[in-house]
């Protein structure tokens, strides 16, 4: 297994060729330096260095197993780095937890949906609103005047934000009881309550029609434009991903095989290898 | 403006509560409520504080605590020495004053127990920190049973595990606080209920209880909304046990005498049972069930050698009846603000 990573067989690129053109003169959100994570012996991410633009949508692929969702989870600090360095708008996020992440802008969805799924869909957007309309415990007691200004401003701030997917009809409902691609699509007005400059979205369209699909395409496209942020997706509709990524990062057994733009990584044999495999010689 | 379903819900509860408290009221002054029945209402103030507390740690937070009892015990022998401290060397006369005070004094106290507690458990998950709050409830009542407090003039004295300090004794070792001049009142318990409830709910209906309740349907979707799971997790806790200690300083001053054994193991799971039984999550079926179930015993006194039998087969006939999917439909139909399960497709 080893052996099939010798550097030379790698596509190197410049990391910085993903980065769309309007984001150019601008800092970028996300620069990842040489992150990597063991589990024990195993080496789950290694070597990973990525740069993502104020207003990227970028893509993360690859097969099964090969550390898609660990590098969002080493992103987020679910899981502690063992290797390398994370700057999140040109801040270090050594030592940050979960939430102090979240804080500093970096929202996600999940693979298997974790919604709250005894609240209303209200409340979850609220739950993302919770530093965005803050007042303090003995306010919310006491019921002072700030208390119903700010609750007031979340409840319209949750409406607006769930009318992104015309979901404001559904506000009062449990989370639990919505169809799976609703409880997707709260996911991300949720995790786009918190004000996030960047937004990771973990398999977005899985379990989705062809049809529902494009409608996602077409509203992750309208979000960042809406909300000028940059997106990280993982996804395994390759229509999505080639369709709306700007720029695309290729990952296998926890490395970085190839990067590029959606024309580029089609035609790289590397990834056509570890997605086909290779084709038996003579 | 709409009124929200929950506040609805919340108005209703209050209604019942002040409902009740007029009829209990209006009995105790035509002297229609035995005497035995009379005896309860404290009590029954006292263990409806504690259901609903324990409700915001079991049911909101999602935490199971087994050691809720400690909390009462701190609060109730707080309450004795801060009354008899006020009476002996403030000279404090008024006695509903008295009573308020050791009742804050009380909570505070717990507070503070409940803050120290929480660092080590609120680290725990599952059974683990069920057994560590059991552990330490009975840290708590084992520490008591060794104090002895004395009043000497306007000097309070303090010892551990030696009897022997000058002046009138106020606790008294395994013996318990003694000598307690009784000033706890029913209205006080009343206002007391009141004052948890609104404390409760309006937490619940707030920021703080929605990150509370995030923190228990998913920790790592909560951490990643950018809330600090602990932090509220250790609001939650530390509210209750505050609760707790008013309660218990309201207990304790309804008797003469008070041992910390009164507050073993089976007082914490007793309104462990209230919370069960009313409901998990559900702050008026905590209330009711703590009523009746701390009446209930009373009541069966006409069954005397039997009596703890037929108080364990009602329990297990009200856990199958609520549990029951036709009975609770039939009981949704007859009550229409009751919850129903709604479900939306499309």
């Amino acid at each position: 297994m080893a052996e099939k990573f010798v550097k030379g067989k790698m596509v190197p690129l410049p990391t910085s060729a993903i980065i769309p053109e309007r984001d150019l003169d601008k800092a970028p959100i996300l620069e990842c330096r040489h992150l990597g994570i063991d589990f024990g012996g195993l080496k789950a991410v290694d070597d990973f260095n990525l740069i993502i633009g104020r207003t990227e949508i970028a893509g993360l692929i690859g097969p099964n197993g090969a550390g898609k969702t660990t590098v969002f989870n080493l992103l987020t600090k679910v899981y502690q780095p063992t290797r390398g360095i994370i700057m999140l708008d040109g801040y270090d996020t050594a030592g940050k937890t979960t939430e102090q992440i979240n804080r500093m802008g970096i929202a996600r969805t999940f693979q298997n949906i974790r919604l709250f799924d005894n609240l209303s869909v209200e409340d979850n957007v609220k739950i993302g609103l919770h530093n965005q309309e803050p007042y303090s415990v003995a306010t919310g007691i006491l019921r002072l005047p700030k208390y119903w200004r700010q609750e007031k401003a979340a409840h319209e701030r949750a409406l607006e934000l769930l009318s992104i997917f015309d979901m404001q009809d559904l506000a009062d409902s449990r989370a639990g009881s919505l169809p799976y691609g609703a409880q997707r699509r709260l996911e991300i007005v949720r995790a786009l309550a918190t004000n996030p400059s960047l937004l990771l979205l973990d398999e977005p369209a899985a379990g989705m029609n062809p049809s529902e699909t494009e409608e996602l395409m077409e509203h992750i496209v309208r979000i960042r434009d809406t909300f000028q942020i940059a997106v990280l997706l993982i996804e395994h509709d390759m229509r999505l991903v080639m369709g709306i990524c700007e720029g695309i990062c290729v990952l296998n057994f926890g490395r970085i095989i190839a990067k590029g733009t959606s024309e580029e990584i089609q035609a790289n044999p590397v990834v056509i290898e570890a997605y086909l495999g290779r084709k038996k010689e003579g | 403006m709409k009124l929200k379903k929950s506040t609805l819900q919340n108005l209703i509860t209050y209604a019942i509560v002040i409902a009740a408290f007029a009829v209990c009221q209006a009995m105790i002054s035509s002297g229609s409520m035995s005497r035995a029945l009379r005896g309860q209402m404290i009590p029954i103030c006292v263990y409806i504080v504690m259901a609903v507390s324990l409700n915001l740690v079991v049911g909101i937070s999602g935490e199971l605590s087994l050691g809720h009892a400690g909390f009462m015990s701190i609060g109730a022998f707080t309450g004795a020495i801060v009354s008899a401290w006020l009476l002996g060397a403030v000279q404090m006369e008024n006695a509903l004053l008295r009573l308020l005070i050791a009742m804050l004094a009380g909570g505070v106290l717990a507070g503070v127990a409940g803050f120290l507690i929480g660092i080590p458990v609120l680290r725990l998950r599952g059974d683990y920190l069920a057994i560590v709050t059991l552990a330490f409830g009975e840290i708590i009542r084992n520490i008591l049973n060794c104090l002895y407090f004395s009043l000497e003039g306007k000097r309070l004295y303090v010892s551990f595990n030696n009897p022997s300090i000058p002046g009138k004794i106020l606790v008294n070792g395994p013996a318990g606080a003694t000598g307690i001049v009784k000033i706890a009142s029913f209205p006080v318990g009343f206002a007391l209920i009141l004052f948890t409830l609104i404390v409760v709910l309006n937490l619940i209906d707030s920021r703080t209880g929605r990150a509370i309740m995030a923190s228990r349907d998913n920790r790592i979707a909560a951490e990643s909304m950018g809330i600090s799971v602990t932090k509220y997790k250790m609001i939650a806790f530390v509210t209750a046990a505050v609760l707790a200690g008013m309660a218990g300083a309201l207990y304790g001053l309804n008797f003469s005498t008070v041992a910390a054994s009164k507050f073993k193991f089976d007082t914490s799971i007793l309104v462990l049972v209230f919370v069960v039984l009313g409901g998990i999550g559900n702050i008026r079926g905590s209330i009711i069930a703590a009523a009746l179930l701390t009446v209930l015993p009373e009541l069966l006194r006409a069954f005397s050698d039997y009596r703890m039998l037929v108080y364990a087969i009602v329990l297990i006939l009200v856990m199958l009846a609520t549990n029951n999917e036709h009975l609770s439909t039939l009981l949704g139909k007859l009550m229409p603000g009751k919850k129903k399960g709604e479900e939306v497709n499309g």
